[in-house]
């Protein structure tokens, strides 16, 4: 029985680095390198470089994979043409989330799900117990590396290492790239809020270019980036974290993720239930706080109190570094979730002030670049 | 790892200056190494009577909330207020910048409970 935390094909290249190392959803990962805070700003002004190879990879395919995908997940598969992805979530039969995910078409009849690394095996065994005679679906998470270079000069640090010959793909657009020991794939997406891209590639070159993204960033000052860091960004960007902010419990309306559920393209699996939400309303939602300053960094599972009463517990938190102050999700009743009600958070038996916040509560300035 | 020589160790890794009656007590270079960034340091009160051993604040990473154990038993006379702009003074300067509080000693307070610079080194080099 294997008990050991998985490790990455990088593992050996982040501890030779000197990074601190942590048990993540069953994988040994790098929680930084330099420092989380040093990592966090590199990323919001230039470009940083996180092994995401922990995460899973699952392939779909054969004819009707459309309409089946369209069945299993909140998204609409039909908006995507080929070379394109969109985030999309996977729900129980309660509209409860099992996960997010990003979903890319390839081409016809062909996908690529990247799926969180803590859900592979059940996200596998969800979709295969469910799937159509005709269509394949196959595990392929053993098979690929990931690299995430995120940044306003991600785009930069491409450029230079591919050539100016390689079109770089548009926002959520996937480029295959056509190189020796391939295939890579790039996808121009992320978990920062940042610009950038995910990089995938057979598992025994992922030292490999990992090396070289480094290499070709050093003018851009990059710098190598652990879970600590993608855990600061992601808060600051909105973007929730399932196990924590998403869980089989919450619906995606309760969580905010409306844009990400598709009514018209027919039935899913978990629509019941969010058909109710959405003509009834939903009771709870997901959303973003805001403490004040010089405040102890809020955590997940902090209690949440307004009036005084307690009225939930944070799903996650931290010291946001662009910000200077605590920030948090929690999921509040409906009716106290406007931008700017006043709330206490708990913090080791004392109550500090905040404010709901719209998410998300950091937006990268927009710039002629931004895609 | 800095270990001045001018100072005594708790195993938990405070430091004490002893001045007569008085002590500045923060937290080693080994302490804010493993610490990481530290963004918020939760002071004592001042006024707080404390003994030896017992946890009297809390520094924050962004990971991680640690408890710090003082070194010796006394009341707590003064606290760093800088410590609440710049957190980041454990990491940089822990020994002087970055003190965090000052005791008045009991008058019973045992400080041969505590380590030497050598004896504190010594235990730094079997982690």
């Amino acid at each position: 029985m294997e008990d050991l935390p998985k490790r990455t094909p990088l593992s050996a290249v982040h501890e030779a680095s000197g990074a601190r190392m942590m048990e993540f959803g069953g994988w040994w990962m790098p929680v930084q390198y330099k420092g989380i805070l040093d990592e966090h700003r590199a990323v919001r002004s230039a470009v940083g470089l996180f092994d995401i190879s922990h995460m899973g990879q699952l392939l779909v395919g054969g004819k009707d994979s459309e309409a089946w995908l369209n069945a299993m997940l909140t998204n609409d598969v039909r908006h995507l043409g080929d070379g394109q992805g969109q985030y999309t979530l996977l729900l129980n039969e309660q509209g409860g989330v099992i996960d997010d995910l990003i979903i890319y078409r390839i081409e016809a009849n062909s996908y690529f799900l990247v799926v969180n690394a803590s859900m592979i095996e059940a996200d596998f065994q969800w979709l295969q117990s469910r799937i159509s005679g005709h269509l394949t679906l196959v595990n392929q998470s053993d098979q690929w590396a990931g690299l995430a270079l995120q940044g306003p000069r991600a785009q930069d640090v491409l450029r230079l290492l591919l050539g100016n010959q390689v079109e770089l793909p548009v926002r959520n657009g996937l480029l295959s790239l056509p190189v020796p020991n391939g295939p890579v794939l790039i996808a121009r997406t992320g978990y920062t809020g940042e610009d950038g891209f995910e990089w995938f590639c057979p598992a025994n070159t992922a030292a490999l270019w990992w090396n070289k993204i480094l290499d070709a960033g050093h003018s851009f000052e990059i710098l190598p980036c652990g879970l600590g860091a993608r855990d600061t960004l992601r808060l600051e960007a909105g973007f929730p974290l399932n196990g924590s902010d998403l869980s089989p419990t919450h619906s995606p309306l309760e969580a905010g993720l409306s844009s990400f559920v598709k009514f018209d393209k027919g039935d899913f699996i978990g629509r019941v239930r969010l058909d109710t939400e959405r003509s009834e309303g939903v009771k709870r939602k997901l959303v973003g706080l805001l403490m004040g300053e010089k405040t102890p960094p809020p955590r997940p599972h902090y209690p949440v109190f307004h009036s005084g009463s307690p009225v939930g517990e944070t799903t996650s938190g931290s010291l946001s570094p662009t910000l200077g102050s605590g920030i948090a999700m929690a999921y509040l009743p409906s009716d106290m979730t406007t931008p700017g009600t006043p709330v206490e958070v708990e913090i080791r038996g004392r109550r500090f002030p905040a404010t709901v916040a719209k998410r998300p509560m950091y937006r990268r300035p927009k710039t002629a670049a931004a895609v | 790892m800095n270990v001045p020589t001018d100072l005594l160790y708790a195993i938990s890794h405070e430091w004490l200056r002893k001045n007569a009656d008085q002590a500045t007590v923060g937290i080693t270079d080994h302490a804010q190494h493993e610490l990481t960034d530290v963004v918020y340091v939760e002071l004592p009160v001042v006024g707080t009577k404390v003994d030896a051993g017992q946890q009297i604040c809390v520094v924050e990473s962004v990971k991680a909330a640690s408890d710090i154990y003082s070194p010796a038993a006394g009341t707590v006379s003064e606290v760093n207020a800088a410590l609440i702009q710049d957190p980041a003074l454990l990491n940089t300067d822990p020994y002087n910048k970055g003190w965090i509080f000052k005791l008045q000693l009991a008058t019973e307070a045992d400080l041969s409970a505590l380590k030497s610079p050598e004896q504190y080194s010594e235990q730094l080099s079997h982690l």
